[in-house]
């Protein structure tokens, strides 16, 4: 392939986009394994009858950021949302709309994550597809995915499950990816770099289960950050949380943009983050068992869900005020002074 | 993260929280005290201070928002400017959302203007010398605190002989709409005065308000355990019956302020009177561009001039950013005006007092 751009007619469905797929796609994403049927659609076995299915959006800008690019954010992603079901992740769909003028190489470098991110978290690319549009249509590269998982028997977690006496813990500090993408767009430099903690949790989600730990909720913060999720948790199960500043992880680097920036890093946004509602009881089986695991060293009980009642998130600080949280009202959007 | 994490002690606030309490027992009444600034309101509400402040003292947020006290006018003159050809606005972020009569920056920026974000003046003149085939138009809102940047920016600009770069001025000054809310009808026992403001003027603007009319000032610093030693400060004036200028921020804030900031406000703007949203004009509490410098006076520039505001007649943010209405007094309240479709200021930013009681509530912000 010697083009060093993606042109229109990469995405004509001719000649240009098959030798686009057989040079650099397939290659790059199936490593000389064999690549899935190019027909129009996959055959797939599920172990048992109960599935999870899961689609989302990556438009992420910078599309190559520390830590990270818009590749293993998207697998990431997906694993996440369907392991934050309890589900055990089996397929992936991947769907590129590029932007006429992207370089050749930035793709293959998305392309070389997407391959390594699905074959360490042993997820099949079943299908995919790919667009382009003209330069000025897009912006550089977007990417859509479906997942479909093997849902556990007998596992139901949904936020409508936190219960008055449960914690809330965390796999780790909160606000890298939001900062290390920000950070990289706003061209700031830290002493000690903030990186993405873009990851794929379905290992450490497992490992809870297979711990035994009885799971009421699993949500990953992502765009909104820890107080969206937190906040709706609580409307979804009728419950008032109160959560503890000074309980939660944060690296240095992290608090320190979030102080130049103006941003509260609980709503800034993570990818390898997990927040775990359970009952009191299994807290420490739970800690111990997320802390033994490389995605939840840092992992910590950061509150407790109070009472049923009026929906409501509040905030022990670090000095010990307590005030309430929204969810994220708009663009999170730095402050003037 | 030196200089942070010290004043966020626990134990220390734990500590101040308790001389509160005894200072607070002293009084003879139930105070009202105003912070000014909206860092200090965003301080307050981000840290839950208002919990540890005891019953008898009560804090409601003055019109020191930046952004909420930019009228309606001047938010149309930029929305304006960004639907001229070949205009890009450069704006601090939380300018976005402010609504002006129709619009909002941010519904522009939806609509295909060229509207970006900066984080510094000097960021929008680099939008200007990498655009040469258009005008680029910077946002100046802010009081003394942002002023200075954006006055070195024009400074900058004229030096590098970049054209292509203009300002739309709204800047104003602190002590004289304190003044104003002084003199009026609110009955304020102490203003906690700005800290970031006071770095750049130092104390002697405050004398005043402290001499002539009789309110205790502290200027404090935005850190948590500031807010609460400047909370005591005041209370312990009100109780032993002072009215004094006092500085808890003195290991930022020196007593003549900062000079070379002041040369530079005095060589690019002239005091000018400036519309407050919720407060109307008041005269000397603007900057304006001074003659020597018009070329980047964007309203000069583009021939525009600020149309009166029309702010909605049912809004009462005025009332609000005066201390003397809540959120339950506004008819607009919750139904037309909403967090996700602001109307008035105090709705704009998340922390306004609207947005928060709109969340939460009536209870939104104390004893939570």
């Amino acid at each position: 392939m010697r083009d060093k751009f993606i042109l229109l007619g990469h995405g004509s469905g001719g000649q240009m986009t098959g030798e686009l797929l057989s040079k650099v796609v397939m290659p790059a994403i199936y490593d000389g394994g064999p690549p899935p049927d190019m027909d129009d659609a996959t055959p797939a076995t599920l172990p048992h009858n109960k599935i999870c299915f899961t689609t989302d959006s990556y438009v992420v800008d910078p599309f190559i950021f520390p830590g990270g690019d818009i590749g293993d954010l998207a697998i990431n992603g997906t694993i996440n949302d369907l392991a934050m079901a309890g589900a055990e992740p089996l397929f992936i769909s991947l769907a590129f709309i590029l932007e006429e003028g992207l370089s050749m190489d930035g793709f293959k470098s998305v392309l070389g994550s997407i391959r390594k991110a699905s074959s360490q978290a042993g997820v099949q690319i079943a299908c995919g597809d790919t667009k382009v549009v003209p330069r000025g249509k897009g912006d550089k590269i977007f990417i859509n995915t479906s997942g479909v998982g093997a849902a556990r028997e007998g596992l139901v977690v949904h936020s409508r499950n936190a219960a008055p006496g449960d914690v809330v813990i965390i796999n780790g500090t909160i606000g890298d990816h939001g900062i290390a993408v920000m950070s990289q767009r706003e061209g700031m430099r830290f002493e000690s770099p903030v990186v993405s903690d873009t990851a794929a949790l379905h290992t450490l989600v497992s490992d809870i289960i297979d711990a035994g730990v009885e799971i009421h909720v699993m949500r990953d913060p992502t765009r909104g950050g820890l107080a969206t999720v937190a906040v709706e948790i609580a409307e979804a199960a009728g419950v008032s949380i109160r959560l503890d500043e000074r309980a939660m992880p944060i690296s240095k680097s992290v608090a320190g943009a979030c102080e130049i920036l103006g941003l509260d890093p609980m709503y800034v946004a993570n990818e390898g983050k997990m927040i775990l509602i359970a009952p009191e009881r299994d807290a420490e089986k739970a800690l111990k068992v997320m802390r033994s695991h490389r995605l939840g060293q840092d992992a910590a009980i950061i509150g407790r869900v109070l009472e049923r009642g009026q929906p409501k998130v509040t905030v022990t600080s670090s000095v010990g005020g307590v005030r309430m949280i929204g969810k994220l009202p708009g663009e999170l959007l730095p402050r003037i002074c | 993260m030196r200089y942070i994490e010290e004043f966020r002690d626990g134990k220390l606030a734990a500590k101040l929280e308790q001389d509160l309490v005894r200072e607070a027992a002293r009084l003879a009444r139930a105070i009202t005290l105003m912070e000014v600034c909206g860092t200090h309101t965003m301080s307050i509400y981000r840290h839950g201070l208002r919990s540890m402040f005891p019953e008898n003292v009560k804090m409601v947020s003055g019109p020191g928002c930046p952004v909420c006290v930019t009228p309606v006018g001047y938010v149309d003159m930029a929305i304006e400017l960004a639907r001229t050809p070949g205009v890009i606005i450069t704006t601090f972020g939380d300018m976005m959302r402010v609504p002006g009569t129709s619009s909002a920056l941010q519904k522009e920026r939806g609509a295909g203007k060229d509207v970006r974000v900066v984080y510094t003046a000097l960021d929008a003149l680099t939008v200007a010398a990498n655009n040469k085939n258009n005008e680029v138009v910077f946002l100046g809102v802010g009081f003394e605190t942002t002023a200075p940047s954006i006055a070195s920016t024009i400074i900058m600009a004229k030096k590098l002989g970049i054209t292509n770069f203009s300002v739309l001025c709204a800047h104003k000054v602190m002590p004289e709409p304190m003044e104003a809310l002084t003199s009026g009808q609110l009955k304020l026992d102490g203003y906690m005065c700005p800290a970031h403001v006071s770095a750049i003027i130092g104390e002697e603007g405050y004398r005043p308000i402290a001499g002539k009319y009789g309110v205790p000032c502290v200027i404090t610093g935005f850190e948590p355990l500031d807010i609460l030693r400047g909370v005591i400060m005041l209370v312990r004036q009100v109780a032993d019956g002072r009215a004094e200028v006092e500085n808890e921020y003195n290991r930022v804030v020196l007593p003549e302020g900062n000079r070379k900031a002041q040369a530079i406000l005095a060589d690019v703007f002239v005091k000018s009177s400036a519309v407050w949203r919720g407060l109307g004009p008041i005269p000397d509490s603007g900057l304006a561009i001074a003659p020597k410098y018009e070329a980047y006076d964007a309203a000069k520039k583009f021939g525009i001039v600020e149309p009166p505001s029309r702010e909605n007649p049912a809004c009462v943010c005025g009332e609000i950013l005066k201390g003397l209405k809540g959120p339950q007094d506004c008819p607009l309240f919750g139904k037309a005006c909403v967090p996700e479709n602001p109307i008035g200021a105090c709705m704009v930013s998340s922390e306004g007092t609207c947005a928060a009681h709109y969340r939460y509530g009536a209870g939104a912000l104390a004893h939570a």
